[in-house]
């Protein structure tokens, strides 16, 4: 007899009672390799209005590509001052930012390698349950191998992908859109 | 590189779909467009962990760490954290968040008409330990007006937040109390179809946890998703 998963309930718009002692919005210790990047972005919802109340939290390798978990058993270096986990906010004007290091590339299905990406959850007030997304590189040439991206239709890989912005080149734009002709791609892990 | 086992899929109608239009602020929020399907890899069966010092010991107790004893009812929640293979998940971090007694957050987006009290916060964490347990010393929260629909009040509910092994297993809910007669007015407790999953969310009056002449014991124990027996074939 198995039991089966409580079911998932939204965070609703207090969720800052709860998650503020854990906002990680710079996930690179001292001493952490890698280039550094700043990920900046807004969150919209269905009418295109910058939404207040969500949160993210973002899970990734470290430049090695190797993951801060049991699981993770390649032969790479950890890392320290990198857990690999960040929790950011938006503000009322649906702004989000955190800063980060790129990733190196993970293993993927069939011996695949799947290009640097940040695995992304995001919850907020009228999501019952959470958002997953990725977010990759802009200008990675192993974006064009990565099996996931390769999975889905070519008009919309480019809601996963942040772009350069003119605030230097550690500063990337990447939005979450929730509705409409560009919304992002959200994954079915069978939720 | 080994494949991958992947996550246990829900039996339908046990979580909420994106969209459930009762709940009015999902319907400019859920998306619209299906959702890809995608194997489990590397990323998603990993996750972040925390050691059990992140938490402090008394970060378990919401009546303390203020001038005085909140106002309502003093009550101890507990539970046990275990996976859909009755294994439990020991050292996984349970974050709680909630109203104070007269059903108002300490928020400042809330504008409910009730007081705050001064003595309380409603924040708490707490790691479970080998066995998954968890246990929280709080106070029984309001329950509260909002905005969703004319006469609308949400029923009593502490916020709980797991992150048990694995990204796959990352999990926000709410708990609820016995007999609550709002319950069956709540859209956010309706959001799930199967009755029984819904009424999983609502804790249990519990004797054994009950400290006499100090506090009521509620038990509530959260099933992450377990993992499937054999690697996908890929």
């Amino acid at each position: 007899m198995s039991l089966q998963a409580t079911t998932s309930q939204t965070v609703g718009p207090f969720f800052k009672i709860g998650f503020e002692w854990l906002y990680r919005d710079n996930l690179v210790g001292d001493g952490v390799s890698g280039e550094r990047v700043t990920v900046q972005g807004r969150v919209f919802d269905g009418d295109g209005l910058p939404v207040p109340d969500a949160i993210l939290e973002i899970w990734q390798a470290n430049a090695h590509g190797k993951y801060d978990h049991p699981e993770d058993t390649q032969n790479k270096p950890l890392e320290p001052g990198f857990k690999g986990y960040g929790r950011v906010p938006a503000s009322a004007d649906g702004v989000f930012r955190f800063v980060t290091i790129k990733p190196g590339p993970v293993p993927g299905p069939k011996g695949k390698e799947q290009a640097p990406h940040l695995a992304i959850s995001i919850f907020m007030r009228g999501l019952l349950k959470r958002l997953v997304t990725r977010m990759y590189f802009p200008d990675d040439a192993r974006n064009a191998g990565d099996p996931i991206l390769n999975s889905i239709d070519p008009a919309r890989r480019s809601t996963l992908i942040a772009k350069k912005t003119a605030g230097g080149p550690g500063t990337l734009e990447w939005n979450v859109v929730l509705q409409g002709p560009n919304e992002t791609v959200f994954f079915d892990l069978g939720l | 590189m080994k494949r991958v086992a992947a996550y246990r899929v829900p039996y339908p109608g046990t979580q909420p779909n994106h969209l459930h239009p009762p709940y009015v602020s999902s319907i400019k929020r859920a998306p619209t467009k299906p959702q890809i399907p995608i194997p489990y890899t590397l990323s998603e069966v990993t996750g972040p962990s925390f050691g059990p010092e992140i938490v402090a010991p008394k970060a378990s107790d919401l009546t303390r760490g203020h001038g005085g004893e909140p106002l309502g009812a003093r009550i101890i929640v507990s539970g046990r954290v275990l996976d859909e293979n009755s294994r439990p998940l020991a050292n996984t971090v349970v974050e709680i968040w909630q109203a104070n007694a007269a059903g108002r957050y300490r928020h400042e987006v809330d504008q409910h008409n009730a007081p705050l009290d001064p003595n309380f916060t409603g924040s708490g964490q707490a790691v479970t330990d080998a066995e998954g347990r968890y246990r929280f010393v709080t106070i029984r929260p309001g329950e509260y007006p909002w905005r969703n629909h004319y006469n609308a009040w949400r029923a009593a509910h502490i916020h709980f937040s797991i992150f048990g092994p694995a990204s796959a297993t990352r999990l926000v809910t709410q708990m609820y109390f016995p007999s609550d007669p709002l319950m069956p007015f709540d859209p956010i407790f309706n959001c799930t179809a199967d009755e029984k999953a819904r009424n999983r969310l609502i804790s249990a009056f519990d004797w054994e946890t009950t400290m006499p002449e100090h506090a009521l014991g509620y038990r509530f124990d959260i099933i992450l998703r377990g993992r499937e027996a054999t690697p996908m074939e890929d």
